[in-house]
Order: structure tokens, then sequence, then C-alpha cells
């Protein structure tokens, strides 16, 4: 390896499960400044294994930062685009963009309301610092914003992810047996939430990082196997989840992303970016495709061609629960499901199918 | 990483095995593979095709990325490897039993002219 190549290594960050990758013959790549595992041999069998069973993801790029204060609540309603007053109880859970005074979309995250006073958010790895700068630019004196890079953080997802969870990890069986989806709670050090980025059950767990190389050899043992990003990316796109970065970014907004469902509108309540979406037109949607023919794969950035005009995909891979190309796409908004288009693949025009995603969720096809 | 004595490679990580029968037989290498990952989408050319030495015939493409397959050398298309339509993966598995197509080379061709074994394994620092 060249020596320049070492040094880029060197400067990258590293999870508490760096070792424990490497033990188990993981290919580790760079991802938003972090040396993470692609894959541990193959990541189409990882992603079968969460379809199927079930599958354990280190997710401790991501960074989880706390909101506390009096005037948390009031904060978080000012600066997310979906409305915390909808988290009635503690320990509920919701899914967020961060918008930018434009209306375009600054990150997605999501935001576990803790205990009155105190909120926990989850954000991408890549914008963390970013989403940090930015909302501490936002905050009241007196709304205290903590990142917290102490916490590892474990996804274990797949239909029989909590039982095994429950055989590797008993200790957190008495606090996430009632755990209804989209629901969190705290416990000690630790933090287990019933949320996940792949279409199938599953938990969030945030722990210590001195604990995570414990966990995580005990949930191997119990025969939930490594997944890496690799896995984690065809999951989610399956899923229909957007990509931060590919699926959306500060130049659209999360009307044009899909995320429409996740802008409250409600009421008077003054989010940052609301009058900029008020204002702006809505053009493009963003669609689903199925391949019709196995003649490529698609892939981000390829042109949609359909009788309302073009469209580009947004993220694109090989899809195993299917067994077909799938892809998210930002096409015209008269487009809709059901429709048949074309997709230039090294210069050749493929057939396609609009579709509504998610294409897969809890282990069926929907599309 | 796997580089048989026995065949002839390319700078694009194509290997290249003469056949009894006078032909050549192409597929990528065990350094393309494992670059590439798990391949789901294998496009093979015609036969009957004429090749530049060089040009483009053939994409392989993998859950990660699409990479172009290029003729080592000038000839013609004589058979390519149907089934892998319906494999791809067979190519991870045994990259050098995995053949993508065979070509009758055109006259004065020299296979000297690719690295040999230890030519390739320099060439892109494989121990």
């Amino acid at each position: 390896m060249a020596e320049w190549v070492r040094d880029y290594y060197r400067c990258m960050r590293r999870t508490p499960l760096f070792d424990a990758h490497r033990a188990a013959g993981a290919r580790m790549v760079e991802f938003a400044g972090w040396e993470m595992p692609l894959h541990y041999g193959s990541q189409i069998e990882e992603h079968h294994a969460v379809r199927r069973a079930a599958g354990v993801f280190d997710i401790s790029h991501m960074l989880a930062a706390d909101v506390a204060g009096a005037e948390a609540k009031a904060f978080l309603r000012r600066a997310l685009a979906n409305d915390v007053e909808r988290l009635k109880a503690p320990g509920k859970a919701l899914y967020s963009c961060l918008l930018a005074e434009d209306g375009g979309v600054l990150d997605d995250l999501i935001v576990y309301f803790v205990e009155p006073g105190r909120y926990r958010m989850v954000l991408n790895a890549a914008t963390a610092q970013a989403d940090l700068a930015w909302l501490g630019g936002l905050a009241p004196a007196g709304v205290r914003l903590a990142p917290r890079p102490d916490l590892a953080m474990l996804a274990v997802q797949g239909p029989r992810a909590r039982e095994k969870f429950w055989d590797a990890l008993p200790e957190f069986r008495a606090a996430s047996e009632e755990l209804a989806s989209f629901c969190s709670i705290e416990r000690n050090e630790s933090f287990i939430a019933r949320t996940g980025y792949t279409g199938e059950d599953g938990f969030e767990l945030m722990l210590p990082a001195r604990d995570a190389p414990g966990a995580w050899r005990r949930l191997c043992a119990a025969g939930i196997g490594p997944c890496g990003l690799g896995a984690r990316d065809t999951l989610r796109l399956e899923a229909g989840m957007n990509l931060y970065g590919a699926d959306m970014d500060a130049a659209v907004t999360p009307f044009e992303s899909g995320l429409a469902w996740t802008v409250s509108l409600e009421g008077e309540r003054d989010f940052v970016g609301r009058a900029a979406l008020e204002r702006r037109s809505t053009a493009r949607q963003r669609l689903g495709l199925v391949l019709e023919e196995r003649a490529g794969v698609l892939r981000a950035h390829q042109e949609v061609r359909t009788e309302r005009g073009e469209g580009v995909i947004t993220s694109g891979s090989f899809a195993p629960t299917l067994n077909a190309s799938i892809a998210l796409a930002r096409l015209p908004a008269a487009c809709a499901p059901g429709e048949r288009v074309e997709v230039a693949v090294r210069g050749k025009r493929l057939a396609a199918r609009l579709v509504r995603p998610p294409f897969v969720r809890h282990g069926k096809i929907l599309v | 990483m796997k580089v048989p004595e026995t065949l002839r490679y390319t700078e694009t990580h194509e290997w290249v095995r003469a056949e009894p029968d006078g032909t050549l037989a192409v597929g990528i290498t065990d350094f393309a593979q494992d670059n590439l990952g798990e391949l789901v989408y294998v496009e093979t050319p015609d036969a009957g095709r004429s090749l530049k030495g060089g040009e483009s015939c053939a994409v392989v493409e993998s859950v990660k990325a699409a990479a172009d397959v290029y003729a080592p050398v000038a000839g013609e298309v004589v058979a390519r490897n149907a089934a892998l339509a319906d494999a791809p993966s067979e190519v991870n598995k045994d990259c050098y039993g995995a053949w993508l197509f065979k070509i009758r080379p055109a006259a004065g061709v020299k296979l000297d002219a690719l690295m040999d074994a230890a030519a390739y394994r320099k060439a892109f620092g494989i121990a």
C-alpha cells in the first residue's frame, strides 16, 4: 500500500468496535471520515440475514446529541420541521428534517423525548458537526446542547432481532420487552430504542463506548451475524428510506424528497424553513423505480426519461430481496406510480416502472 | 490474492488463457473481483463481433459499481459464457474458471506482449 494511502487511513476515525470488525474479517472503507466495515465477506448474505432472521450493525459513526433545559421543547419546535409536541409520552421517537431558512434539508434525524426538559437526537456522521454549529446558533441561553461521542451505537435488526437480542443481553430484557415501535427507554447509562433503518423490527442500542465490544461479542455469539454498511444501504433502499447526501440535501425540500409526512404544518408554529416551504413550488417528487429487464444496475445520477419530463436517480442498487435493481429518483411532480419510464444505463435506455416506496417492509415485497 | 502462473494479464485486470484450439479465454482477475465485490450483472459480447485490442466489450456490475472489461488483444469473439447471465456470482467464486468470452486472436497477435504473473503482481503490489 502506498505511503499516502496509509497516512490517509490513519487520519480516519475509528469506532470502539474497530478491532472487532478487523478480527471478523471485515472489509473496511472510508465513510464520512470514519473507517467502517463495508461487509464481512458477503453483503448480500448479510442483507438476507436481516430480512430473514437478524443482523447487527455498528452505527457508532452517527452522533447522539442531548438537548436539555426548560426551553428544550420550545427550541426543538423552532429548529425541526416535524413537531416534538407530537411526542406526548416520554420515550417516544420522531423522525424529522432539519431545514435551512430556504427550506433546504440540512439533515434528517431521529429525536427521542427522554423526559420533560430532555431530548436526544441522532445525527448523520457526515453532517453532525455542521448540525451542532447550526443548532448552537439557534439555541437560546439555557438550552444545553451536548454531543455524546462517548456513546457507541449498535443496531440489531430483523424479524428475530428482539428475541436474539434478549438472549444475548438479558440485562436489557425487562426494560425493553414492552417497548412499542418507535419508542425508547433509558436504562442506567444505556439507551434502547425500537427504531432502525432497514424496514425490519429491532432495536438500536446506545451504550458507553467501553461496554460496546463486550455487547457486540455477546450479540454475535447469540447468532446475530455482523452486517456492514453495504447491507445497510441495500436494506434502507428497499425500505424506501432516504440517504442524506444522496436522496436529499440542502438544495431540495422535504416535499421534493418524499418527506412531506415529516413536516408538520399544523397551527402557526414558526419553525426554521416554514416560510420558504410555503412559498416554494414543488415541481418535483420522489418516487421509486424497478428495473424491468435484467440488463444492468440502476445507480445514482442516471437520467430518467418520462412522458412528463426528465428526472434523475438519487440512489440505486441491486435489491437482494427482489432479485432486481431498484432506485429512488427525483421526478416531475406529474409522474405517477405504474407509469413506464426509461433510464440511461451505460449508453443504453432500459425500461423501468414507477412505484411508490417502500419496496419491502417486514420481509414482504410490496411492489 | 491468486495470480496463476499459467495465465497472462492486462493493466485493466483481465486474465487471458491460451486454449488448446488456439482461441483465448478472457476473464477478470481475483484482484478485480475482490475490489468490485459481489457481482450481480454480467454482460458479454456476441459471437462474431470483431474487437480491437483494448476495446471495451463486456461489463461486470457489482452491488457497488459497474466496470468495463476490455479486449486484451485484437480478435473475433467466438463464444460467450452465457451461464453467467443467471449466475454472475460464479465470477466471485471462481474467477479463473468463470471465463467471460473467448476470442480468436487476429494475425500477428503475441501473448508475450501481455504481463506474466510476476509482472502483474508487481504492477499492482499483490503479495
